[in-house]
């Protein structure tokens, strides 16, 4: 199989950190805060290297939004199996703005660039819970979608994915290229193994900025205020 | 979030956390994340911070949920290791060209400073094995490496290291094994006490007298077990390290082939205290790994429990011994990073810094963790809190690998021999 499959990594905070909301209300702390790959994101790297493992596809590459330090994210995908990396290059403002509309722009742009087969994407970053990167990135390219996807088999140029959903599973047949969102228990995520760690630092990660692929990255929201909860919510 | 979680009875996990591969709930040491001052992280380059990330995973998810029960049942957990074995923690600081990971001395140290937060008494086994496969990795010839390290470094097989002796601890070089060259093979008497894991390992690193009397006349040699006339004393009860099996480990006639003599007769010494040197510096890293924990435990009870109407933390004199244990945590984990530096580039001052750090290090980690039970009050005397746990398996490092007492005599003939 000659498919390559792209996968989105975030650098999000890590989700062990008591999170902090900013004095002047525009948002949480992040600086010196520590960060690692979205659980989520983690689960669809898992995904798309099994797949190779299984040689159903060719090529694996981690991308991700960001600023300099979304590059730690990228050699962490490298580190468990990833082929080569793509640094999105977003800092400061826009950065702060970046949202999962400017996101799966970037997404669709990259899929024709590169020729991918297949976009697999986690179900929603833990720091916005947004849920939408996948769906949107999907309707941009007008690609079928398997989203909260808990199994994944790939049948020739057909994708049957059983999906979590409210009233159970179900499951679905899709073309190729498609899009496809990781849920919790699509699979666990391996450990990076030291050699691999090390093997990782030889692997390409290039850059790229958003006006290069055609994307215009200002946001059409406005973050009006960020507040803690009184009290642990309760329904 | 809620209507999530009901839903998803049916399906296979049936509880919905984030993570559900990491075992949150019990590892309080990730909840809260780590204070910049005593994030041991820091300095490290990119590639250190991912290796002690994956690390820390491990020991957090594979280690510390059974860390209680390992010492309770005293189970050598050798499924737990070869998991580690499998992302190269069997042979660290080993040659890749038989399966090591052919990191530094440094990484190896901040490998087992994290992994020891998940289980000290597994994690120092798990170093004194990296210990005897570095050893026959770097003074064996060709086949022997090809023999030993790959079945070392998967944990196919594990290894012991035989030293001490029931007549000859502080006094290694007056052990009285005898080897005896009779045609091709050296035949063994004698007894090794305290051997860790023996009797459940495969692989004995064994230093015994080929030679004269002292240090020049003795040799090392690679005893399997099963070989006839190798058996093992009881199962020794301690006070901690109770994941490893402690016996002796006694010869009567044992038969070793000569071709498993690792370096020349007479090199034994020499080989025995190299090892040590690194031994020295994992045992170290490993009481930093319980001080951190500990110190995270005591900051974590102290914002809990409350007494005289506030909480722990808010009471000067508990808020000093916070900010002393933090203090000396960073002073010993600094330490020990050097000497691991020193050792790596084969520095002049590489042992006495060896020495220093094991002094040092477990000195005041074992201080850090008993200030740490003390902080805990009652609860930190009851086995449901980990911290009696690392205050027991940390004990022992004060004394094995060298007592601080002989560290202190290798560190005073360094000042005191001019070379």
């Amino acid at each position: 199989m000659s498919a390559r499959v792209l996968v989105g990594v975030k650098r999000v905070i890590d989700y062990a950190v008591k999170i902090r909301v900013k004095p002047d209300r525009t948002g949480v702390v992040t600086d010196g805060v520590k960060h690692s790959m979205n659980p989520f994101c983690e689960i669809a790297v898992e995904e798309a290297v099994k797949l190779k493992e299984k040689k159903l596809v060719k090529e694996v590459v981690a991308v991700s939004c960001g600023p300099q330090q979304v590059q730690e994210t990228i050699r962490t995908a490298l580190a468990m199996g990833a082929d080569r990396g793509i640094h999105v290059e977003v800092s400061g403002k826009d950065y702060e703005t970046l949202g999962p509309l400017q996101v799966s722009k970037i997404f669709a742009a990259l899929a024709k660039k590169e020729q991918a087969d297949l976009i697999i994407l986690g179900k929603q970053a833990i720091d916005d819970d947004c849920n939408q990167t996948g769906q949107m990135t999907a309707a941009l390219l007008d690609w079928p979608q398997g989203t909260f996807a808990s199994e994944v088999t790939l049948e020739a140029d057909k994708l049957k994915v059983v999906r979590e959903i409210d009233g159970g599973l179900e499951t679905i047949k899709i073309n190729l290229p498609a899009v496809v969102t990781a849920d919790l228990r699509l699979n666990t995520p391996r450990y990076a193994t030291l050699p691999n760690i090390m093997k990782a630092k030889k692997k390409k990660i290039t850059n790229v900025k958003p006006a290069d692929l055609g994307v215009d990255v200002s946001s059409r929201l406005e973050v009006l205020k960020v507040e803690k909860l009184k009290e642990a919510g309760r329904i | 979030m809620a209507a999530a979680m009901a839903l998803v009875r049916g399906v296979r996990f049936g509880s919905y956390s984030i993570g559900r591969s990491r075992s949150l709930i019990f590892n309080s040491l990730q909840r809260r994340g780590i204070a910049a001052c005593v994030d041991p992280s820091i300095g490290l380059t990119d590639e250190q911070k991912e290796f002690q990330k994956v690390a820390f995973d491990f020991a957090a998810n594979e280690m510390a949920p059974h860390m209680a029960e390992w010492d309770q049942k005293e189970i050598f957990p050798v499924e737990a290791m070869r998991k580690a074995a499998q992302l190269g923690f069997g042979g660290i600081y080993v040659n890749p060209d038989v399966g090591g990971s052919g990191l530094s001395r440094l990484d190896t140290s901040i490998i087992f400073e994290a992994l020891s937060t998940g289980c000290v008494s597994t994690t120092a086994y798990i170093s004194i094995h990296n210990m005897c496969a570095w050893m026959i990795d770097t003074f064996g010839n060709n086949e022997q490496r090809e023999k030993f390290c790959p079945d070392l470094c998967s944990m196919q097989k594990f290894a012991s290291y035989c030293l001490t002796e029931p007549g000859s601890g502080s006094d290694a070089a007056s052990l009285l094994t005898s080897a005896k060259l009779q045609g091709d093979h050296y035949i063994l008497n004698g007894s090794k006490a305290f051997i860790s894991g023996g009797g459940d390992t495969d692989v004995y690193v064994v230093m015994c007298r080929t030679g004269e009397k002292g240090p020049k006349g003795i040799s090392c040699v690679v005893v399997e077990k099963g070989t006839a006339g190798l058996s093992f004393g009881k199962k020794e009860k301690k006070v901690g390290w109770n994941s490893q099996p402690t016996r002796a480990v006694i010869f009567e006639d044992c038969a070793v082939p000569v071709t498993n003599r690792l370096g020349a007769e007479g090199e034994g010494f020499s080989i025995a205290m190299k090892g040590l040197n690194g031994g020295r510096i994992n045992i170290a890293s490993c009481s930093l790994g319980a001080a951190h924990a500990s110190v995270l435990l005591a900051r974590d009870h102290m914002c809990v429990r409350k007494q005289f109407g506030e909480t722990l933390s808010n009471s000067q004199f508990l808020q000093f011994k916070l900010a002393e244990m933090a203090t000396k945590l960073v002073a010993s984990r600094l330490l020990v990073r050097q000497a691991a530096v020193a050792l790596q580039e084969g520095r002049p001052d590489a042992v006495s810094l060896c020495s220093m750090a094991k002094l040092f290090v477990t000195d005041e980690c074992f201080a850090i963790c008993n200030q740490a039970l003390q902080i805990h009050g009652g609860y930190g005397y009851l086995k449901d809190y980990a911290v009696q746990q690392y205050v027991r398996d940390i004990r022992v490092h004060q004394i094995l690998e060298g007592t601080n007492e002989v560290m202190r005599m290798i560190i005073a003939r360094s000042l005191l021999t001019e070379s």
